[in-house]
């Protein structure tokens, strides 16, 4: 590969590996049996955009089934987001090189429910830190955060350089937390994996969890990894009796660790700055991670028979596996009744969110996700936290609600 | 006074340039206006601050992956910075150090990089000797 044997394409990605290997120390390769790529145009630029057509002009195909993150733009639904014909040019550009590579275009951050979830010990080349997260500690797979360029390139070369958690040792617990209040809702648990995120601060830090007894659903761990993963880049955590590598404190190596208490002071404090009841909300968003089937069959509830305000705009951003269900149920249509827009195979956040928020004029934003209001505040908004039922109940009145 | 910092061994070219340095982390999509190269994130220490052609230095990488290929694209337009120094990089910021071909150095061997550098000192980085040296 590294000779140019199996093209520039491969060469290029070879070469590529080898340099990000070399600073990681990686010894060697490890096959890999997926990739799954985040790339929206607006993270791409025209420069990502050229590079990865040029990739795809040698005729290279990928080597193992490839998938991808959310799009930017979702090209039936742009005009009215604000978003311009050349950000839409730039995503079919982008969505036909992929194509001609041979990979599938999922455009979703929730392929661990909807796709093919890895299994335990699957080693994967996985791009989205929510994705990474969430298929280390609940799959117990194995995949580095691989931003796109190493994504793609695992998928061009079928490995990936084997260091950091495709090793036993990186795995082991480093922190252990001992959580005094187990979460309820969404928000909480976003929340949650959000205070242990910024304790643990680092890449390179695997946090151990004790004190969840009752064992979580599939989005309570998305929103927890999701917003872990944000605050502190952390990509791997165990939970005490639920996570596979860890039925035992002993498993992950927690026992001799000190231990960290995570109170909801700590909680609280974490939350605090995103508090704004009593302020006009412009835009409410549910997104990161797209929403599940059953989110959106929660959301639909909410809805029912409400109106939003007319100063408000909802958005809500799901996967195209999923939307085509939640069509068929009906939730789509009770959504669209109270006034929301649903996008499919977007993310709010990586589709222009400071063009689309200046061309709307939102500013004050609302979710229940963790995740998403850390990273906003960067695109200029005012963002905002409360759950699900507080965030349509905002939504309906145009000022936020507790 | 120190002339030269050791470091694990980098990735890209050797450069000069002047230090920008803060204890706090880093995200190119979380924290930086791209098109007009300032920290926007009123709560990021540098926040205001210019990050074309200097030398930041900081703590670790948090978030997401965007930064690989905002590197690039970032780089593509030279508005971007000369290099990164952090205690501790993430797997994202070296693959985006990589395709943008931009100097990247972490793991110092005599403690807390964002102590040791001061903004406005005038360094050369070396990343394939593991080194950063003072050039004033």
């Amino acid at each position: 590969m590294l000779a140019g044997d199996f093209g520039l394409a491969v060469k290029w990605a070879m070469e590529h590996q080898l340099q990000v290997g070399r600073m990681f120390d990686a010894e060697d390769m490890v096959d890999v049996s997926q990739a799954h790529m985040m790339a929206d145009p607006e993270s791409l630029g025209e420069a990502g955009v050229a590079f990865v057509e040029n990739l795809a002009e040698t005729d290279v195909k990928v080597r193992v089934p490839m998938i991808t993150d959310p799009r930017g733009v979702d090209l039936n639904y742009y005009e009215p987001l604000g978003q311009t014909e050349n950000m839409a040019v730039l995503e079919r550009r982008f969505i036909a090189a992929c194509k001609k590579m041979g990979i599938t275009m999922t455009n979703t951050c929730i392929n661990y429910q909807t796709i093919m979830p890895p299994v335990f010990g699957d080693h994967v080349a996985y791009g989205d830190t929510g994705v990474v997260i969430y298929s280390n500690s609940v799959c117990g797979a194995r995949s580095n955060f691989e931003g796109g360029p190493s994504a793609l390139a695992a998928g061009l070369t079928g490995r990936t350089p084997r260091y950091g958690l495709h090793l036993d040792d990186n795995r082991r617990a480093t922190k252990r937390y001992q959580v005094a209040e187990e979460p309820q809702d969404l928000m909480d648990w976003g929340a949650l994996g959000a205070t242990i995120g910024r304790m643990a601060g680092s890449y390179w830090e695997v946090p151990v969890i004790e004190g969840i007894e009752t064992v979580p659903t599939s989005d309570q761990l998305k929103h927890f990894g999701a917003a872990m993963a944000s605050y502190g880049s952390v990509p791997l955590f165990h939970i005490a009796g639920i996570t596979p590598e860890c039925q035992k404190l002993e498993d992950a190596g927690g026992v001799d660790l000190e231990i960290i208490k995570v109170t909801t002071q700590a909680i609280n404090r974490l939350k605090e700055p995103f508090s704004a009841v009593g302020d006009l909300v412009d835009v409410v968003v549910f997104a990161a991670p797209q929403l599940s089937i059953i989110e959106m069959a929660e959301l639909a509830q909410l809805c029912r028979g409400r109106k939003r305000s007319e100063t408000t705009d909802v958005i809500v951003c799901t996967s195209a596996q999923v939307y085509s269900d939640a069509v068929s149920m009906g939730y789509v249509a009770e959504i669209e009744g109270f006034g929301g827009q649903v996008l499919v195979g977007t993310c709010f956040y990586q589709q222009y969110a400071r063009e689309i928020g200046e061309a709307n004029g939102w500013i004050r934003l609302l979710s229940n996700s963790a995740k998403i209001v850390n990273i906003l505040g960067g695109y200029g908004y005012q963002p905002s936290l409360a759950s699900m039922e507080a965030c349509i109940a905002s939504a309906e009145k145009g000022i936020i609600v507790k | 006074m120190r002339k030269e910092l050791k470091c694990h061994v980098g990735i890209g070219p050797e450069v000069k340039g002047v230090a920008l340095v803060a204890n706090d982390n880093f995200s190119a999509r979380y924290d930086l206006d791209r098109i007009n190269g300032v920290f926007s994130r009123p709560q990021h220490k540098l926040y205001g601050k210019s990050y074309k052609d200097v030398i930041l230095v900081l703590n670790t990488a948090k978030g997401g992956v965007a930064t690989a290929w905002m590197l690039y694209e970032m780089a593509s337009r030279e508005i971007a910075p000369k290099a990164i120094l952090f205690n501790s990089v993430n797997t994202i910021l070296a693959q985006g150090a990589a395709l943008a071909e931009m100097t990247m150095v972490d793991r110092f061997e005599d403690g807390d990089v964002t102590k040791l550098i001061k903004t406005g000192d005038l360094l050369i980085v070396c990343p394939d000797e593991g080194k950063v040296i003072f050039a004033h």
